[in-house]
């Protein structure tokens, strides 16, 4: 056996505990082994390891451990010298890695350990952090529901609301088992339950208000911690093992009386109530500090803000009311001043009349000073003037009848001349004064109107002969010869009028007509406000006189009635005249309700003087001249007229049976011709009527007329000429005029028109045109 | 019978005169000639009515042969005749015809004879209109005063 070199283990190969070692001994070489890959496993799987050549060293040993481990299981047999070697190397190697290592970890532990207190101190910071931040949560959830709170209580009105809603809100946020409310009673003496947070209905307990606990909350403004025992706590249904702890707050009352008006309320009342909190019962929770002053914080708003509410509203009412004042105030003082300046304006108007009356009442003094001075020069003027001036008159013209030389015959004339004309200047001064008075009056009588023209026409032709100018007169057959009205004045008028139409004129001719105005020719466009009235009574007698004189511009026209104002021609100046004659005449005139007017072309052409006049018409009973019929009475039967003869002439057969039947319904004897010569062969003086139809345009009708006119010169055996025609135009009209016919009538002819047109006829022997 | 038959008549009669015052082709001056007419004289508004007839059938006759006429000038003697024309249509009330005549009158006057010739036409054909209306409102008459029991003459 000495050849093999082998070595001999110790043990008997066969031996239990050999066996033992060798097993332990592989499975440590394969921990030891396994180790090391474990490892590296893990360590390539960790992000950050800043010990890696510790690993190393360490891999390193263990694996040479296991190494000699492993060669260890090769000694438990006979091995050869080369495994004893192999062996020991691996030992040796082994030996001086471990001693290395560990020489190694010495520096490396300690490290490792201040890691591992780091980790633990950070761990417990961050725990610190998360506690301290929930805590901060838990504070901001609170201040939000303070602020609904306060919202909800800002946005309401009535006070119990905002106490429930505190109560509910408070419970809410604090997470309370129970809340209630206690206020004192009217009296003041006690404190009534009046709300609570689980408790529906709550029984009204009431607990008296001096309570020691109570002054203490009350002396506070602080929540303060009080005995779950005491009797303001005691509103939980007993039993509970453990009641929370409870928290009262005051919380003060204000009332409108306690506001003053300048001042803000003081919150110094003394008046409470009692807000008692309860956390749950069971629970460890205690009252924090910020639990705390949200609820003092919460029972300060809660008044306050009724506090405000209220005050608002009594702000504002109190405003509403000012403005309201302030309005009727306004108003009464513009009411005041708009009366304080009526009142002036009544006083300033007062005193301007009375100054005003003052000097109306000077004006009229003198007014009456100034008439009767007038009236008094009148009343001696009237005599004294006229005496001498009739004295030269009379014996001016008694000297012109004596034996004179042409020389002093000369001067006579002259003097008369003269005096006659003072003289009527003279008149015409009294009588317009006298007129302007009023105080003149008509004199009225019967008077012929014939006679009144013809003496005009008389005094007026010497002059006029002298003149060489021709006058003529034309009045209208239907021209009353009786009328009732002033003579004298009606003669001064018209002679007026005439002796300014000779005056005025150097050569030609005068016309002057008459005739009786008509309602249509009255209302004339150019005397527009004179609106005559024509009745039973009266007629208006229309006075035209036209001349051929120098005539008026129209412009001088209006002045012509003005008192003294004269035209401004030099011929009028050398006829004198002393431009009171129409003033006059225009008195005169209106006195007899009538207008005079005077128109003209212009100069040289000549002027038309016009008046008309009312005059009254004399009653026929006394009057011998009117024929037969005494006055028909105009009943409406059908014979109203019996007998009575009439002459219809017309050449129209149609016309000429309805005219004859329409009279001989009336009851006239109708004697009918068909032609002009019939007619004035068979017209006698039998016939009181005839009608004659000139609806011919020729001049039929119109001769027939003037025919008869001169067959019968004497009014009154002359019958009554009427014309029957079919127009009314202005021509026809006056053709009618012309040539003296009585009356007009329009056809067709109903028969209560000729009724009464004969009987107007008959009773007036005057109608001019019947429509 | 005979009195049932007078009311008939006489509702017509005043249903005809009532159309003919409408049309304005007679006017009140027709319904005076009616009240002229009394037991004196019964038959007035017939007497006058056929003078006029008689007189414008002539009068219508003469105006249309002088507008023939090429030659014709003498519009104031057609005046005249127009005029009487107008005074009998007016006598009877015959409104219509008058106002016809009224407008040839003035076509007359300004010498147009086109207008007058116009005015000729329409003056015949409402002269017709009145002589039919007339001599219905007669016959109605005539058979009402029989149905009444009156003897009236007979129209021609």
């Amino acid at each position: 056996m000495d050849s093999c070199n082998c070595i001999e283990p110790q043990w008997p190969p066969d031996d239990l505990l050999m066996k033992y070692q060798y097993i332990s001994d592989f499975f440590i070489a394969l921990a030891y082994f396994s180790i090391p890959l474990e490892l590296i496993y893990f360590v390539k799987k960790s992000a950050v390891f800043p010990y890696r050549w510790v690993l190393v060293q360490f891999g390193a040993f263990i694996v040479l451990c296991g190494a000699t481990h492993l060669i260890n299981l090769w000694t438990f047999t006979m091995h050869t010298r080369t495994v004893a070697m192999v062996m020991t190397t691996a030992k040796v190697f082994t030996a001086v890695v471990s001693c290395a290592t560990a020489l190694m970890l010495v520096h490396i532990i300690p490290d490792l350990l201040s890691v591992k207190t780091r980790e633990l101190f950070l761990k417990n910071k961050a725990a610190e952090l998360d506690r301290e931040m929930g805590l901060i949560r838990t504070q901001e959830e609170t201040g939000r529901h303070v602020r609904m709170l306060t919202h909800e209580i800002r946005s309401t009105l009535d006070r119990h609301t905002i106490l429930k809603t505190t109560l509910v809100e408070l419970g809410r946020t604090l997470a309370l088992e129970e809340c209630a409310l206690w206020m004192p009673t009217r009296t003041g003496l006690e404190l009534q339950l009046s709300y609570t947070l689980r408790q529906q209905n709550p029984v009204g307990y009431t607990v008296p208000i001096h309570l020691p606990v109570i002054n203490q909350v009350f002396s506070s403004s602080h929540a303060v911690k009080i005995s779950p025992k005491c009797p303001v706590a005691r509103i939980r249904p007993a039993g509970k093992y453990m009641p929370g702890e409870v928290v009262a707050v005051r919380v003060p009352l204000l009332h409108l009386s306690n506001f003053q008006i300048n001042d803000w309320p003081e919150l110094s009342t003394k008046r409470y109530a009692l807000m008692v909190l309860m956390l749950p019962s069971d629970s460890a929770r205690q009252w924090h500090v910020h639990e705390l002053e949200l609820v003092e914080v919460v029972a300060d708003q809660v008044t306050k803000f009724v506090a405000l509410r209220l005050l608002h509203m009594f702000q504002i009412s109190m405003l509403l009311k000012a403005l309201d004042l302030y309005i009727c105030i306004m108003n009464q003082v513009a009411v005041a001043l708009s009366h304080a300046a009526i009142l002036e304006e009544s006083m300033r108007a007062r005193d301007l009349l009375m100054e005003q009356n003052v000097a109306l009442d000077l004006a009229r003094r003198e007014a009456e000073t100034a008439i009767r001075a007038r009236n008094d020069f009148l009343a001696v003027m009237n005599h004294e003037m006229r005496t001498p001036m009739h004295a030269i008159i009379a014996l001016s013209s008694l000297l012109q009848e004596t034996e004179l030389t042409p020389e002093q015959r000369l001067m006579v004339e002259t003097i008369l001349k003269s005096s006659n004309l003072l003289s009527t200047l003279i008149n015409d001064v009294l009588d317009l004064s006298r007129l302007e008075d009023g105080s003149l009056q008509l004199d009225l009588g019967t008077f012929n109107l014939f006679a009144v023209f013809r003496e005009v026409l008389n005094l007026i032709k010497p002059i006029a002969s002298v003149k060489k100018l021709h006058v003529s007169l034309n009045l209208a057959p239907d021209l009353p010869e009786y009328a009732i009205g002033d003579e004298k004045r009606l003669m001064q008028t018209i002679l007026n009028v005439v002796g300014n139409a000779v005056k005025f004129s150097k050569q030609g001719s005068i016309s002057i007509t008459a005739f009786v105005a008509k309602s249509e020719l009255l209302r004339d466009s150019r005397t527009p406000e004179f609106f005559p009235v024509p009745s039973d009574n009266h007629f208006y007698l229309r006075v035209q006189v036209k001349d051929s004189g120098v005539g008026i511009s129209p412009q001088d026209i209006p002045k012509l009635f003005t008192k003294f104002a004269q035209t401004q021609s030099t011929a009028t100046r050398n006829s004198g005249g002393s431009g009171l004659g129409l003033a006059i005449c225009k008195r005169f005139v209106n006195l007899m309700e009538g207008h005079i007017w005077i128109e003209s072309e212009g100069l040289g052409k000549g002027c038309t003087a016009i008046f008309m006049v009312k005059l009254g018409i004399p009653e026929r009973l006394n009057e011998p001249k009117l024929p037969f019929m005494p006055k028909v009475p105009t009943n409406h039967g059908p014979t109203a007229f019996p007998g009575l003869k009439v002459l219809v002439m017309d050449e129209n057969g149609v016309s000429r049976m309805v005219t004859k039947g329409l009279l001989v319904h009336l009851g006239c004897d109708v004697t009918m011709v068909s032609s002009s010569e019939e007619c004035l062969r068979v017209v006698s003086h039998e016939h009181k009527v005839v009608f004659m139809d000139v609806c011919v345009p020729g001049m039929d009708g119109y001769e027939v007329a003037i025919h008869i006119n001169e067959k019968f010169t004497k009014r009154h055996e002359r019958p009554i000429i009427v014309a029957l025609t079919g127009n009314t135009d202005k021509v026809t009209k006056e053709n009618c005029m012309r040539v003296g016919m009585d009356g007009i009538i329009l056809k067709p002819v109903s028969l209560d028109k000729m009724r009464s047109v004969l009987s107007d006829l008959l009773e007036h022997r005057v109608l001019f045109e019947a429509i | 019978m005979l009195g049932l038959d007078a009311d008939r008549l006489r509702a017509d009669l005043n249903r005809l005169l009532a159309f003919l015052f409408h049309q304005g082709i007679l006017d009140e001056q027709y319904l005076q000639l009616q009240q002229l007419q009394d037991e004196s004289s019964p038959n007035f508004v017939s007497e006058v009515v056929n003078i006029y007839f008689h007189e414008s059938e002539k009068l219508l006759r003469n105006l249309r042969s002088s507008l023939m006429d090429r030659e014709f000038s003498d519009y104031d003697k057609m005046g005249i005749h127009l005029n009487q024309f107008i005074g009998s249509s007016s006598s009877i009330g015959a409104k219509r015809v008058r106002n016809v005549c009224v407008a040839f009158r003035a076509a007359s006057d300004q010498y147009n004879r086109a207008g007058c010739l116009r005015a000729l036409e329409l003056l015949e054909h409402e002269y017709c209109i009145l002589k039919n209306k007339l001599h219905e409102l007669f016959q109605i008459e005539q058979q009402r005063l029989l149905a009444a029991g009156v003897r009236y003459p007979m129209l021609n």
